[in-house]
């Protein structure tokens, strides 16, 4: 379902017209009351007045995580601080926390692109919308609040975590929609099953998962184990939060809000601007933010975009599922490897589920890769030798993926740690 | 014929088959053979037990993976030669034994030794056809 149709389904011309407009707007605004922004833009000679077109974009500086937490907390700001209206920050786990302030407006783009995120996935007045994204800094608790309230949709804010009452909640309540990480909703699909209720029977009809990557493979076993259409979401507490793209029921790409966020795809390396269909960095520009706009953010997530019209009907680009991050990426004696390629190599082994991590250490100088994978009693076989071919296996379609050997180690079932938010994959004990 | 084995999957690690013989014992489950096999990051426990169900549940609850393996017991002359006849017949037939071990047992002359074998079925049939015995899950709990 279209939330917006005046904007969503815009074709390109007028929408390319609309955003030149709207990034002249922005950049005057910048020029004039953020010192920062100024500071930059002087640094590259560039004056408002040399931004005639969208297409100008490019002589545009380039935003980074470590600038804005070096301008913390209030260096982004475009407005008086009496205008803001509510803040959030990203979690800070990696450093300093990065700011997000909000006037009265910003939380109706909010809102409104949240709309649009979860109509796309069908969500309508009548659904009820079990809200298991965390409420308070955290982006993603108040985004989609906000976005179902506008729907008129029944939001329950439970928020994240307390998997029992999620479940005894989804039961009594009989929520039709999920929002939560993709990983936490498989957490609560097999936590049911402990209880000998099965997801499925909920009558869950559309689940909106995000704040962290996942796969293909990883879609079809939310979709099976809770019989709803999985949905893939995009946002960032440096843009907005949750609401940046969305997938629609062609499950075939993200939707980019782009009236209100420019997307550009750049080489991470040179910061040249690629052509559509190219892999590289994720830069966003917000067109219509008040409190803390931004110009051409880095955002560090690998994808694609694809500008070509979806059968939705809607005219907007479409970046592929992230692909894996510019800062998550591992290398592995000199290979690129991301998480993301790995899962969806183990999930299309017959039974194996998505609980795996990854150990990287260094023995003689060389890097080696331990991909665990939890055994579980469609994959078991009683016999030796059918194990150890499940991990010959594995590694063999590693190998195929990755172009490196890696070594796979069956592990028992829950000997990885199990997260409420964001699954931790990767455990890196090189000493370099 | 066949008897019911339970087939664990255990991580090759300090102290974890005490702890999985533990939660047995505490069920009163009592193990009657047993067999190791393994790697060296895992390895797969086969055990006949008075109460393969009972056993089974003890596992699952505990978040162990675990199977049932149908298997043979296998009635042999507790004298040289008595294992190599009962492989002779198998082996007469083309069945291949994917692993065996003994069974111990207090109050019979003959060994008992418990087989996996892929064709089952055919198993028992040449081995009862050659004169010999196999024993049923009541006959090995008799014991």
């Amino acid at each position: 379902m279209i939330w917006n149709t005046d904007f969503e389904v815009l074709p390109r011309a007028e929408l390319d017209a609309l955003e030149g407009e709207r990034l002249g707007r922005l950049v005057d605004t910048l020029y004039r009351r953020v010192p920062f922004y100024r500071r930059k833009m002087e640094e590259k000679c560039v004056k408002p007045q040399d931004i005639q077109g969208i297409r100008d974009i490019t002589k545009l500086p380039f935003t980074t995580k470590d600038e804005m937490r070096e301008i913390y907390p209030y260096g982004l700001l475009a407005v008086p601080l009496p205008e803001i209206v509510e803040i959030h920050t990203s979690s800070g786990t990696t450093g300093t926390p990065v700011v997000d302030a909000y006037t009265r407006g910003d939380i109706e783009i909010w809102a409104e692109v949240m709309a649009r995120t979860l109509a796309a996935g069908g969500t309508t007045r009548h659904d009820i919308v079990q809200n298991a994204y965390g409420y308070g800094l955290f982006t993603g608790g108040l985004g989609v609040h906000y976005g179902a309230r506008l729907i008129g949709a029944t939001v329950i804010p439970i928020s994240g975590g307390n998997t029992k009452r999620q479940l005894a909640i989804l039961r009594d309540f009989k929520s039709t929609v999920l929002t939560c990480t993709p990983s936490y909703s498989l957490f609560l699909a097999e936590a049911a099953r402990e209880e000998g209720f099965d997801l499925r029977r909920v009558n869950l009809k559309a689940g909106f998962f995000g704040a962290e990557p996942w796969s293909e493979s990883m879609r079809q076993e939310i979709e099976d184990k809770l019989s709803t259409l999985a949905i893939d979401i995009y946002g960032l507490t440096e843009i907005i939060g949750p609401g940046v793209a969305t997938e629609c029921e062609q499950q075939d790409g993200l939707h980019i809000q782009e009236d209100h966020f420019f997307p550009e795809i750049i080489d991470p390396a040179t910061g040249a601007v690629l052509p559509d269909g190219e892999k590289g960095e994720l830069v966003i520009t917000t067109l219509t933010k008040e409190g803390t706009p931004v110009l051409r953010y880095r955002t560090r997530d690998i994808t694609y975009l694809d500008r070509s019209p979806c059968p939705c009907g809607r005219g907007t680009a479409r970046m592929h599922r992230v692909l894996g991050r510019t800062d998550d990426m591992l290398i592995i004696r000199g290979v690129n490897v991301f998480p993301s390629q790995i899962e969806e190599v183990i999930l299309q082994v017959d039974g194996v589920e998505p609980h795996y991590q990854l150990v990287v250490d260094r023995r003689d100088q060389l890097d080696e890769l331990e991909v665990q994978v939890e055994m579980n009693e469609s994959m078991f076989s009683d016999e030796i030798k059918g194990l150890e071919k499940m991990e010959r296996k594995i590694e063999s379609d590693l190998y195929a993926t990755l172009n490196i050997h890696t070594k796979v180690k069956l592990v028992e079932p829950k000997s990885i740690a199990r997260s409420e938010g964001k699954a931790k994959r990767i455990i890196d004990k090189r000493t370099i | 014929m066949s008897v019911k084995q339970i087939s664990i999957f255990l991580e090759n690690k300090k102290g974890r088959l005490a702890e999985v013989t533990h939660l047995l014992a505490a069920e009163k489950i009592n193990i009657r053979a047993l067999s190791l096999a393994d790697t060296a990051d895992f390895g797969v426990l086969r055990i006949i037990v008075n109460d393969p169900d009972a056993c089974l549940a003890v596992l699952k609850a505990n978040s162990i993976v675990a199977q049932v393996t149908e298997v043979i017991a296998v009635e042999i002359e507790d004298k040289p030669g008595g294992l190599a006849r009962a492989l002779a017949v198998l082996d007469a037939a083309g069945l291949n034994v994917e692993y065996m071990y003994a069974y111990v047992e207090k109050k019979k002359d003959n060994a008992i030794v418990i087989c996996k074998i892929d064709d089952r079925e055919r198993a028992l049939d040449v081995l009862s056809d050659e004169g010999v015995a196999t024993l049923n899950a009541q006959a090995l709990k008799a014991l």
